[in-house]
Parts: structure tokens; C-alpha cells; sequence
């Protein structure tokens, strides 16, 4: 705050100061504020608003601990994107591993831009790029069955093809910090472990994994929070048995009608996410600050 | 148990360059042998080819007589210490230590126990469960020396350990270093650009250039008697005068030079072009062949060195010792200077 003044003068410093807090009170605070005003109170018809009715109360989020299907989608929204998050960390590791210590300038970059091209791209399109790649007539079953894998066509689409799809979606979220953690690492070391005797596994286990903590704890927290909010890829390559909980959501808001039980809801998937990533962090004995790096 | 290192033919080519060419020596076991050479000179190539790292292009590398192609480095007898140490900073000083026997599956009690003697012989007790950025630079070279003689080496490679420690402590731990090689009686390959570093610790030094092999003699052979022009430049201070041989007899060459005839050892046939290396302590002041224009005279303690300046314009220094000081030539002075024939070299231009 100090260096602030220091550096940018008296003017310019309440103007930054003014902008961000601006910034701070109008795009998060009064939002989640909103929402937990809206969850609290109980869905009335306009007539009624600040009638004797309209009182705050727990009903709502009651509603959902007491609707077996709607907790059971909410447990499976938070095993799965804990699954996503995992699927991707598996994918992320070894080509952040390569992409750090073992490829030359020319690869990096080549491999960089592969990675990042499909990001030029709506969210949207690209999962649908995979609806039509999943699709039960798509080109995946053609060529599995061309190749004599299968000999009927599989329904990819639900569970799988909601992981394929969000672990395809957030792999730079995963690989970026993961990479950077990586890249860090001075390659005496993995060279002295080596020449020590460790076999890869134990130089990873030992060296490789420690030094990279915060940047897989990052891209865990990342993965998980984007898979647990995410709509379009359950929307698309979901099935109506691999409902994800912000279908729910969106449900209660724009076909229930009811933005009051929707707002409960999201209220408990934030505070869900909030307790995720704190114990997180708290396993992996990272704090927030190495992440916001 | 120590081994020897063989290297037979070696070259390595990255790319199209040639960063070692056709290097052929023999380390024995329980020897302190060095590489020097200045940085770029391919030394520490030849040491990550020792450690199995990178594989000779050309070549084979024999550890203890045996073939160490197609060996990885954990695969080898040998143990590196890195330059910049290398040091795992999340584990523990004993953990560090110990690693090596923790991916050979001792037991934790017994690398504990392991680790704690090692501890005791680089007088580090007492500090396994610090964390190795709580020490100090030396204590932290100790404990990369600690590190890679857990592991039972028959040879330690040496990769410049000493290079970022200060002045009095780099001292302090070649004799450290030396004592220790004595002890454990293992062999030690030490690479250095300090040649100071190396003729004070080597049995035998090794002199690199540009990926060629200089010279391989023990120190003292390789002050008194370059093989190369290079070696002569490279290793301690020398005055270079460039001439023509005349005449050869007796081991002894005959120069013509701008400055006059000039004699030192050498093998060298007449009408070749050739230069005599005469370092400074041989220079005797008062009276001799070579006239110079004295800059200065750095008193460097138990000695000074007089610079000055030739005929030709060519830089000459001499060494004065102390107790002599009140002969050195003054600033400013005209001095000649004199030196035995034995005591220069002449060696033929390449």
C-alpha cells in the first residue's frame, strides 16, 4: 500500500485503490451477496414480495438435503470433477515433465501451439467437436469398428464422454502451472538423483513431485472448481443418467422458475468448491499465495 | 575400493560441433587426477561421459577395465558432485545424504546410521535434520562430498565444486579435499578452469583445449616442461618471444629473434618458426639479453612482480623475491634482464 503511494503519487494511487475496490465490491461482493439473499428466501409470487411470507429461513437449501436425486447428483458432481481433476493431473504430468526438462526450444514451442490453438476456439464448439467425434454414428465408433476393436458401435456419450471432454477442456489449466513448477527445477538435481541410483519412479516420487507441489496443487484446484461448475460439456456429452449438478441449477433457474431454490443451490456448490480447494491446499501444504502465483 | 578410468579414443559431437576429438588417457585407481582447461575447452563434456550422462560419439570409456557402453549413470562405480552442488533443498541434510542408499532399498535405520557417520567425517554432527538452505556454503559442499561417498564410488568425478565458494574457504577445502581423497582412497577426477586448484591437488593434471587433449603430467612436469604452447600459456605466468630456430644441439635450441639471439631446451629444427617461454621467476635482473622499459613493480608479498616493457613492444614480467627487492629496477628504469638456457623452452609455432 505504502510502495503504492510511493511509486504513483498521492492521485493515482486513491484512483487504483478506489478502482479495485470498486471492482471487488460490484463483481463479487454484491453478487454473492444477492445470492444468498435470494437463497434464503422462499420463491413468491410478486404480490407477496415483503408480505408476512417473505421471510429468510433454511428451507431451501432444507429442500435439497432432503431430494435424494438432486444430493445424490450433487455428491456424483463432486466425485466426478475430483475424477476429472485426477484424469487430468495423469494426462498433464508426464508432458509438463518433457515439455520442461527434456525439450529442446523448437519442440516447446511447436507443442505450446498445438495445445493452445483449440483454446482460439469457444468452449462451446470445441465440446461440440467431441459430440460430433462421440457421436454414436461419429467418426470415433467408424474407425474403432474399422479397426476391428468393437464390432458394434459404443454410446460414448454420459460419464466417459463427459470426462473426455473436460479433461480435453482444462488440460492447459492443469499443464501451464504444472509446467512452470517443473521448469524451475534445476536439472543437476534430477541428474544427481540419477546418478545416485533412483530409478525414474523415485527421482519423480522424491524430487521431481516435492519441487512441483504448488504447481499440481494449482492446477488440481483449478481442474476441480472449472469440472464443478461446468455446463456445456455435461449439456453435450452427457446422457440423462450422467446429470452433472448445474444442470440442476440451471433447471431450478430457467424451467422451475424458482431462482430462490437455484440460488440455494449454487450456494451450496460454491461453498462445497470453497472447502475442496482448502483442504486441498491444507493436504498438500500449499497456501493460497503459491497458488495466486 | 577404487577403479581406474580409461578413456580410449574419445569423441563427442553435438550437432555439428566437435566438442571433444579423439581423447585418449588412463586415470589410475586411487589417483587425484584433474582436467583443466579453460571453460568451453570440453572438459566437463568428458567428465558427464565418465559419469554416463551423454555417450561418446566415438570411443569407449573403461571403468575398472571394464566397457561402460550402453550404462546409464546408475548404472556406473561412480558418484558426481555437481558444480552448483545440486543438493535436493526439500529433504533433510541426512535425507540428502542417504539418498543414494534410499534408491538401493536400505533400510531407513541403517541409512540414518550411514548418514550420521558420514556427518562425522566431514565434522557436520549433529546437523542431519537441518535443511540444506540452513547452511553455509562450505557446510553445504561438505555435504554434497557426504552425498556421493554414501554411495561407495571407485571413482568421484569433480565438476568445478569449489568455484562458487570465496577465496579463503576454497583453500581451506582443497585441502580438505586432498586429505580426504587420501583417506578414502578413492579415485578423483576434479575438473577445474583454476590451474592454481589444480597444480596444488593434483597427482597428475590433464591440460584440455578446444576439445584436444594438451598434455597429461603431473604438476609439476607440466610447469617445467609444456608440451604444447598452449600448456606453456596456459598453465602459471610466461614471457612468450617469437623467433626462428638456427641451430639445435644438444637439447638445447638456438633462436633468432627481434630481439637477438636467444637459447632454451627444446627439440626444434632449424628453420623453424618457434617461440621461447621463459617464466618470470627465471628472469635474473642485471645484465642478460633482454632490455626493457620498466611500467611498474606490483609487490605481491613474497614476491614482486616487475612489469615491462621490450624492445619490440611485447610485454615482459619478472618475479623479484622479497629479500631482494632492493636490486628490483625501478619504475621508469631501463633494465636487462638474463635467464639460463635451461630454465626457457622453445617450442615450435603449430
Amino acid at each position: 500500500m505504502r510502495d503504492l503511494y510511493a511509486r504513483f503519487g498521492g492521485g493515482l494511487a486513491t484512483v487504483f485503490l478506489t478502482l479495485v475496490l470498486l471492482w471487488v465490491a460490484a463483481m463479487i461482493v454484491a453478487p454473492n451477496l444477492m445470492m444468498l439473499d435470494y437463497a434464503l428466501r422462499p420463491n413468491l409470487p410478486p404480490a407477496e414480495l415483503g408480505g408476512p411470507r417473505d421471510v429468510r429461513s433454511l428451507d431451501n437449501i432444507m429442500y435439497l438435503a432432503n431430494e435424494a436425486t438432486h444430493r445424490a447428483i450433487f455428491f456424483k458432481t463432486v466425485w466426478a470433477s475430483a475424477l476429472v481433476a485426477s484424469v487430468t493431473l495423469v494426462v498433464c504430468y508426464p508432458i509438463a515433465y518433457w515439455l520442461a526438462q527434456n525439450a529442446t526450444p523448437r519442440q516447446l514451442g511447436i507443442a505450446l501451439l498445438l495445445l493452445i490453438i483449440p483454446f482460439f476456439i469457444n468452449e462451446v464448439l470445441r465440446t461440440l467437436a467431441w459430440f460430433i467425434l462421440l457421436a454414436f454414428r461419429g467418426p470415433l465408433n467408424a474407425v474403432l469398428q474399422w479397426a476391428g476393436m468393437i464390432d458394434r458401435p459404443v454410446r460414448w456419450q454420459g460419464d466417459g464422454g463427459v470426462l473426455a471432454g473436460m479433461v480435453y477442456a482444462y488440460i492447459l489449466f492443469m499443464l501451464l502451472p504444472i509446467y512452470n513448477a517443473i521448469e524451475s527445477l534445476e536439472k543437476a538435481q534430477i541428474d544427481a538423483a540419477r546418478d545416485l541410483g533412483a530409478k525414474p519412479w523415485r527421482i519423480h516420487w522424491r524430487v521431481v513431485i516435492p519441487h512441483a507441489k504448488a504447481g499440481i496443487a494449482t492446477g488440481c484446484v483449478f481442474t476441480f472448481m472449472l469440472a464443478a461448475g461446468s455446463y456445456v460439456a455435461p449439456a453435450l456429452l452427457g446422457s440423462p443418467g450422467s446429470r452433472w449438478f448445474t444442470e440442476v441449477i440451471y433447471n431450478w433457474f430457467f424451467e422451475g422458475g424458482d431462482w430462490n431454490r437455484g440460488a440455494a443451490y449454487a450456494l451450496v456448490l460454491l461453498a462445497l468448491c470453497l472447502a475442496v480447494v482448502l483442504v486441498t491446499l491444507r493436504l498438500f501444504r500449499v497456501n493460497l499465495a503459491d497458488v495466486a502465483k | 575400493m577404487s577403479h581406474s578410468v580409461e578413456l580410449s579414443g574419445i569423441g563427442m559431437t553435438f550437432g555439428t560441433t566437435r566438442a571433444v576429438a579423439d581423447v585418449n588417457f588412463k586415470v589410475e585407481a586411487g589417483e587425484f587426477f584433474s582436467i583443466l582447461g579453460p571453460s568451453g575447452c570440453g572438459k566437463t563434456t568428458i567428465l558427464r561421459m565418465i559419469a554416463g550422462f551423454i555417450h561418446p560419439t566415438e570411443g569407449r570409456v573403461l571403468i575398472g577395465g571394464e566397457d561402460m557402453a550402453g550404462r546409464g549413470p546408475n548404472q556406473r562405480p561412480t558418484a558426481m558432485i555437481f558444480q552448483s552442488l545440486a543438493l535436493f533443498p526439500l529433504m533433510p541434510v541426512w535425507e540428502n545424504i542417504a539418498f543414494g542408499l534410499e534408491a538401493r532399498g536400505v533400510g531407513k535405520a541403517e541409512r540414518r546410521r550411514k548418514a550420521d557417520d558420514l556427518l562425522r567425517l566431514i565434522a557436520l554432527e549433529g546437523y542431519g535434520d537441518r535443511m540444506p538452505g540452513e547452511l553455509s556454503g562450505g557446510q553445504r559442499q561438505r555435504v554434497a562430498i557426504a552425498r556421493a561417498l554414501a554411495v561407495e564410488p571407485g571413482v568421484l568425478l569433480l565438476d568445478e565444486p569449489l568455484s562458487a565458494l570465496d577465496l579463503k574457504l576454497r583453500q581451506h577445502m582443497r585441502a580438505e579435499l586432498r586429505a580426504l581423497q587420501k583417506r578414502t582412497g578413492v579415485t578423483f577426477i576434479y575438473i577445474t578452469h583454476d590451474q592454481s586448484e589444480a597444480l596444488a591437488m593434483s597427482d597428475r593434471v590433464a591440460v584440455m583445449s578446444a576439445g584436444v587433449l594438451q598434455q597429461v603430467a603431473t604438476p609439476r612436469e607440466l610447469y617445467e616442461n609444456p608440451a604444447t604452447p598452449f600448456v606453456a600459456r596456459f598453465v602459471g605466468e610466461t614471457n612468450a618471444i617469437k623467433g626462428r630456430a638456427v641451430a639445435s644441439e644438444g637439447g638445447i635450441v638456438t633462436l633468432d629473434t627481434p630481439l637477438g639471439s636467444l637459447r632454451g631446451r627444446g627439440s626444434v629444427a632449424a628453420g623453424q618458426g618457434a617461440t621461447l617461454f621463459v617464466r618470470p621467476e627465471a628472469l635474473i635482473p642485471g645484465g642478460g639479453a633482454l632490455t626493457a622499459q620498466i611500467d611498474r613493480v606490483d609487490f605481491e608479498g613474497a614476491f614482486a612482480l616487475v612489469h615491462g616493457r621490450l624492445g619490440d613492444g611485447s610485454a615482459l614480467t619478472a618475479s623479484v623475491g622479497s629479500t631482494d627487492l632492493a636490486h628490483a629496477p625501478e619504475p621508469g628504469a631501463q633494465a636487462s634482464f638474463g635467464f639460463a638456457p635451461e630454465h626457457a623452452v622453445v617450442l615450435a609455432d603449430a
